[in-house]
């Protein structure tokens, strides 16, 4: 994470998520997969509890991540500001 | 004209299948050998989009070609032609629900989730449809290669089906299996 | 729990002057009652604003969270102007929320029971304040009767609509509330902004527990001055407090903010200090999703101020306002086990990490509780409290975390000697649960300065 802070933020639908791990495969920096297979923040990259479900990604990642809202199967992602 | 419209027909059911199958393969979240999850994903996609060209390609040429006497109602409506209208109004009514699947496809981000998911189960039902209407309907549908490969198919995709209603279809099925039981009764029915 | 409350004390008097402030008007208040003992809601002149009356106030959301019940109010305020919504459908919505989930806790059933007009008092004063059409109280099955009654008895409440919630631990959570006036499911939901701004069919929607909407209506009545008399400059007003576990009966207390614990546990005839078999052990401050504590020492306080500025003491949040008892000899890994596995069962099962990791964890717990399992158990603990904490749409698994850690802090000697195979408690664990027998208790025995709406069960 650069020091400016995240360029923005994933928002994980938790009631939507069935943890099919497209996100994780798209994101591996800043996503990998908990022991049910749902999507877990990288450890270090969330500073609060709140962050779990709005994991923050940089700029490098955006398009990335813009790709893991496009393709997810259960419409569970979202961009959210910073 | 006609025989390339037969020849686009078999191939766009070979492309039908193929996207079935990759379509319950992504649904157990899978990655396909070397192939990660997100690109079973996309090329389930973009097999069943290349599907709907071909099918494009089947229909049209029948269209313009006078000895096969389809009109563009018969497209959409089924039962209605002259030629075999039963087992052509198979392929129509798979045709409806091939469309219908690739809309809601096309726009599930504005339409939801639910309304995405109700829709494109129809995909179990469109598949048979279109194996019946490319058997019964085609000059050489009971010619032995295409039995052959019919056959095959349908064993591909059964087993496939099977597969998705085994207890061990989720990748994550296993771990997810210790956890408690659904709890019921969430306010009004 | 529950059955026939009566309200003890406060019977007729007047509520500016009485012990209880929210049961001044008595037990089972009618709408005559209720305006002897509170008067009628005075008419304002043009410079007077709720919210900022309700700012000065210092009153805090009764409901758990314990914020500071004005931000909303401002939050609703700010997003009806420019809402389109706002002129179409009637302005904002008001939503009294008196679903109890929590199973030790009944004082808003007891709120709704005996004095369901301050709850409409307040709904009221709000929506006259914001402009809002449409209100709500959102209540459980037994207390239908009391507050239908009492929307029909007034003339002024023909337009606020009564709702049961259903009987569900999470059927209390904001979003679920909005959820189910919508759908009819009352399920959490993953919200992308504040209900403030966005809630009911997009309407900025205020909610409240009852409790905050009868403070709500004192504030309007008798201004912030009043409301700060009582409590302490961080935890001013009152609050309600159900007192269950090993006590004397079970009852709903009014205590002042900022009281000190071991004083309200007396105040319900619990022997504080005491050594033996009758001694408190910890005391679950807030419920499923509180946090166990020794007594000694503590106050209750939802602001926390400056440091040393309360009396001495250290703070604990009263979150829903239930003081579960621990009698020592009871085992409390045992008694934290069974909550969790009843929270588990709890789970609306929409979030993944809530729906697998919730049973794990009480997995888990209930082999440290049962002296079965190795060394490792402690850390499993700790990787599953940190898999599930913040990842749920609803904070059902952030409260079970905070239960279970405070559990492992609390009990930590125990945690040494059920690892070691033994429990220390001189009861079999299989009998833990609540225990409510005993002499109905004297009302009256409150200490100077506690306002005992002594409840017998
Ligand atoms: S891609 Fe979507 S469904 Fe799959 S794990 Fe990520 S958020 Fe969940
Ligand atoms: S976090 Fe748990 S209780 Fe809350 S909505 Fe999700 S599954 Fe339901």
């Amino acid at each position: 994470m650069s020091p400016i802070g995240p360029a923005a933020r994933l928002h994980i639908d938790w009631t939507r998520c069935d943890g099919r791990g497209l996100c994780a495969e798209l994101l591996p920096e800043a996503l990998t997969r908990d022991d049910w297979g749902y999507p877990l923040a990288a450890p270090g990259r969330v500073r609060s509890g709140a962050d779990k479900s709005n994991v923050p990604v940089t700029g490098a990642e955006l398009a990335a991540a813009m790709d893991a809202v496009k393709l997810c199967p259960l419409l569970a992602l979202r961009i959210t500001r910073p | 004209m006609w025989a390339f419209g037969r020849v686009s027909g078999l191939v766009s059911m070979v492309l039908l299948t193929a996207s079935v199958l990759l379509g319950i393969l992504a649904r157990s979240g899978r990655p396909l050998l070397v192939i990660p999850r997100f690109s079973v994903t996309l090329l389930h996609r973009n097999i069943s989009l290349l599907a709907v060209v071909f099918l494009v390609l089947h229909v049209a040429p029948l269209l313009l070609d006078s000895y096969a006497r389809v009109n563009v109602v018969d497209v959409v409506v089924p039962f209605l032609g002259s030629y075999k209208p039963f087992w052509q109004g198979l392929g129509t009514v798979a045709l409806d629900l091939v469309a219908a699947v690739v809309l809601t496809g096309v726009f599930r981000h504005r339409l939801g989730p639910r309304t995405f998911r109700t829709v494109h189960w129809l995909s179990y039902a469109m598949w048979p449809l279109a194996l019946a209407h490319s058997v019964g309907n085609g000059t050489d549908g009971t010619s032995a290669p295409v039995v052959a490969a019919a056959v095959v198919l349908c064993v591909a995709v059964l087993a496939a089906a099977a597969w998705r209603m085994s207890a061990g279809f989720l990748e994550t099925a296993a771990v997810r299996r210790s956890g408690g039981n659904a709890r019921k009764g969430w306010g009004r029915p | 729990m529950s059955a026939d409350t009566a309200v003890a004390v406060g019977s007729g008097g007047n509520a500016r002057t009485a012990a209880s402030r929210l049961f001044a008007a008595g037990a089972n208040a009618g709408h005559a009652a209720h305006l002897a003992a509170y008067g009628a809601m005075p008419h304002r002149g043009r410079g007077w604003s709720l919210v900022q009356e309700l700012e000065a106030s210092g009153l805090t959301g009764r409901g758990g969270a314990g914020f500071p019940a004005w931000r909303k109010f401002a939050a609703a305020d700010l997003a009806r102007r420019p809402n389109r919504y706002a002129r179409r459908s009637g302005g904002p919505v008001l939503i009294a929320n008196g679903a109890e989930g929590e199973p030790l806790s009944f004082k808003d059933a007891t709120l709704l029971r005996n004095a369901p007009h301050l709850v409409i008092d307040g709904l009221l004063a709000a929506a006259q304040a914001l402009g809002a059409g449409s209100l709500f109280i959102y209540a459980g099955a037994d207390e239908q009767a009391a507050v239908g009654a009492a929307l029909a008895e007034r003339g002024d409440a023909g337009h606020i609509a009564l709702v049961e919630a259903p009987d569900a631990f999470v059927a209390g959570q904001a979003s679920a509330v909005v959820n189910f006036l919508e759908t009819g499911r009352a399920l959490p939901r993953d919200l992308a902004g504040r209900l403030a701004e966005s809630g009911l069919k997009g309407r900025p929607t205020l909610i409240h527990n009852v409790e905050t909407w009868a403070h709500i209506a004192l504030v309007a009545c008798y201004g912030a001055g009043w409301y700060r008399s009582a409590g302490t400059a961080e935890d001013p007003g009152t609050r309600l407090v159900s007192v269950t576990g090993d006590v004397p009966s079970e009852l709903v207390l009014e205590v002042p903010g900022g009281s000190v614990l071991e004083d309200v546990l007396s105040s319900a005839g619990v022997r504080v200090g005491g050594v033996g078999s009758d001694a408190v052990s910890a005391v679950l401050v807030g419920g499923y999703h509180g946090r166990w504590v020794r007594p000694a020492g503590m106050v209750l306080s939802a602001g926390v101020g400056a440091v040393g500025s309360v009396r001495s003491g250290v703070i604990v949040r009263p979150g829903a306002g239930v003081l579960h008892v621990l009698g020592a000899g009871r085992c409390g890994l045992a008694a934290t086990a069974g909550m969790v596995q009843y929270l588990a069962g709890e789970s609306a099962r929409q979030c993944g990490p809530c729906m697998f990791g919730l049973p794990a964890l009480a997995d888990v717990m209930t082999r440290l509780a049962a002296g079965t399992g190795g060394t490792g158990l402690v850390r499993e603990v700790e990787r599953l409290a940190a898999l599930v904490s913040g990842r749920g749409a609803c904070h059902h698994p952030d409260g079970t975390v905070q239960l279970i850690h405070s559990a492992l802090e609390t009990f930590a000697d125990d945690v040494r000697w059920h690892l070691a195979g033994q429990c220390n408690a001189d009861q079999d664990p299989a009998v833990q649960g609540v225990s409510g027998q005993g002499p109905a208790d004297p009302a009256g025995q409150g200490v100077a300065g506690q306002y005992p709406a002594g409840v017998a069960q």
